[in-house]
């Protein structure tokens, strides 16, 4: 019975398994001996053995996009998450009790709109605003009294800046999927600990918390991978600069590959970056399973 | 009473603020260079000037890259649902042999950054003659897509009434009618909420469409206006022009799937 049931349903995998073949495994594995040789992109590679390797593990730059990234990780994953937990527990426990579920509504929709954008655009609409001659940034500041700066120009000012413009991006995505995961906690959990008398701050903690940590996990992986790959707001704002102070791996890799024609050092980066991807999502899964 | 309504200002006062770029953006691509030049960003324009918007739309040809982006992000949105399904129905209801290393693959595949696919896909794409073709695009994110849709939707299959099923293999159906007549209906939901999600993530694609659309008649809106971004021809105004219209599809698109984007990010969350 069992072996009659999945006789005849192979024939549909046929169409994925040739083109999944050729677009991605065939690729990918092309990607991961690149790395193994010096090529230029054009003429035969030559086979270098792990020299990619060591002299990426000693380029300033990699380690320079490495901690860029972090700072990324933090912009785009850990300050939307915290800051989403404080404004969908307000929003829910708060907002949506005491003015109505459509107002809870509307600020939700306001906080998620800049999600819709693609981030290139997010980033040209940023470069426009932080614009040093006819930005509006400056000409804001410029009202308070404050110095004009070349914000995405400036190796002090330019990551900081780019960190700000991704939490305004990605802050949206952890309320909506918060208040979504808050439906499913118990209303009576709630008005057992106001009758306790239980401040908002203990609520917080004690309830909102442990009832959405499976969104919780959710959330910080998929934004702390969407920070390790970014590359849209990084060649739309800066390209990596001035002088490398916002360059990260994809963008690293991406110089390599199409303007430097050091194909196989950027699939060398292309491959670290891959292999941390793997570790950071193996990681999340490992503690994920151990809650439960 | 002040305690009650402080929450909900400084709650509303961080809503205008994630609104303000929008409302900027918007307020200096409708002003004229003279007004901008007088008043500054910040000013309201002194009347409703809209030639730099279709100075800059002809420019580019912005319609070309609108109907670029639809015509890729559509298929790819169709064609991916597609073999997700197809994948779905042999991983879920079919139940084939090794199917959680099948899934284990595609699931790796959609954590792959792209740019561990970039340049063999770059080289050989120029082999078949598919490189800087829309049809390039199209079948790299079908296949990327697909990735993601298998997972979410072999676990939805997962789930489906065999009864039914198995009543129509009694009447004579055979697997490829069982799944038109019975799962495809039933399924409804899950395939429109993919359906958004493919076209608008195909839309927002960035990396591979700048990597492969390097002619200007091919290109995509978000590669057309990075591409442009820090041009010395544009102007303050006309920069702010670009802004606004590719923001504007963006919304449009937010707007019409509010709904059905809603539902489908906690759809995505909890699988």
């Amino acid at each position: 019975m069992k072996r009659s049931r999945s006789g005849g349903y192979r024939v549909f995998l046929l169409p994925s398994a040739v083109l999944f073949t050729a677009v991605i495994v065939v690729p990918f594995l092309m990607n991961v001996g690149i790395g193994f040789t010096r090529w230029q992109g054009i003429g035969d590679p030559r086979w270098i053995g792990l020299d990619n390797y060591t002299r990426l593990f000693a380029d300033e730059r990699f380690w320079a996009s490495f901690r860029n990234n972090a700072a990324l990780v933090v912009a785009m994953a850990i300050v939307p998450t915290a800051l989403g937990l404080v404004l969908s527990a307000t929003l829910f426990d708060y907002v949506g009790k005491k003015f109505g579920p459509r107002t809870a509504g509307a600020l939700r929709a306001a906080y998620y709109l800049p999600q819709v954008l693609p981030v290139a655009v997010a980033g040209i609409v940023w470069g426009w605003i932080m614009h040093p001659r006819f930005g509006a940034l400056n000409e804001l500041l410029g009202l308070l009294g404050m110095e004009p700066r070349n914000w995405l120009g400036d190796p002090a000012w330019a990551l900081p800046s780019v960190m700000v413009i991704m939490v305004w991006f990605q802050v949206g995505y952890p309320v909506v999927i918060f208040m979504a995961g808050l439906q499913r906690v118990d209303p009576a959990l709630y008005e057992a600990a106001e009758m306790d008398g239980a401040s908002w701050w203990r609520r917080f903690w004690h309830i909102t918390i442990p009832q959405i940590r499976p969104e919780i996990y959710v959330v910080l992986l998929t934004c702390t991978i969407a920070a390790l790959k970014v590359f849209g707001p990084i060649f739309v704002l800066t390209r990596g600069g001035p002088g490398g102070a916002t360059l990260v791996p994809s963008y690293f890799s991406y110089q390599n590959f199409f303007e430097k024609a050091n194909v196989g050092y950027g699939s060398a980066i292309a491959t670290v970056l891959t292999l941390l991807i793997i570790m950071v999502t193996a990681f999340f899964l490992r503690i994920q399973d151990r809650e439960k | 009473m002040i305690r009650k309504y402080s929450v909900l200002v400084s709650l509303t006062v961080l809503a205008v603020v994630m609104l303000v770029p929008f409302a900027i953006v918007t307020l200096n691509a409708v002003k004229s260079p003279a007004d901008y030049s007088s008043g500054g960003p910040l000013s309201l324009p002194g009347s409703l000037y809209l030639d730099g918007i279709v100075q800059f739309w002809n420019r580019v040809d912005f319609g070309g890259k609108l109907w670029n982006s639809l015509l890729i992000s559509g298929s790819v949105a169709v064609l991916a649902v597609l073999l997700s399904l197809f994948n779905a129905y042999a991983l879920g209801i079919g139940r084939v042999r090794g199917r959680t290393w099948i899934l284990v693959v595609f699931l790796v595949a959609n954590t792959l950054p792209q740019e561990a696919l970039v340049y063999p896909l770059y080289y050989l794409s120029k082999q078949v003659g598919l490189y800087d073709t829309r049809l390039g695009v199209i079948i790299i994110f079908t296949v990327i897509q697909s990735a993601f849709g298998t997972y979410l939707l072999a676990s939805v299959l997962g789930r489906f009434p065999h009864e039914i099923l198995e009543a129509a293999a009694i009447d004579g159906a055979g697997k490829w009618r069982a799944l038109w007549r019975i799962v495809v209906p039933i399924s409804r939901p899950t395939l429109s909420v993919l359906l958004v999600f493919f076209f608008i993530w195909t839309w927002n694609e960035f990396f591979l469409p700048l990597v492969f659309l390097i002619s200007n008649e091919n290109q995509t809106v978000p590669v057309a206006l990075g591409v442009l971004q820090g041009d010395k021809m544009m102007d303050a105004t006309m920069s702010s022009a670009s802004a606004l219209l590719g923001i504007l599809p963006a919304v449009v698109f937010f707007l019409i799937f509010q709904r059905t984007l809603t539902r489908g990010v906690t759809v995505g969350a909890i699988k």
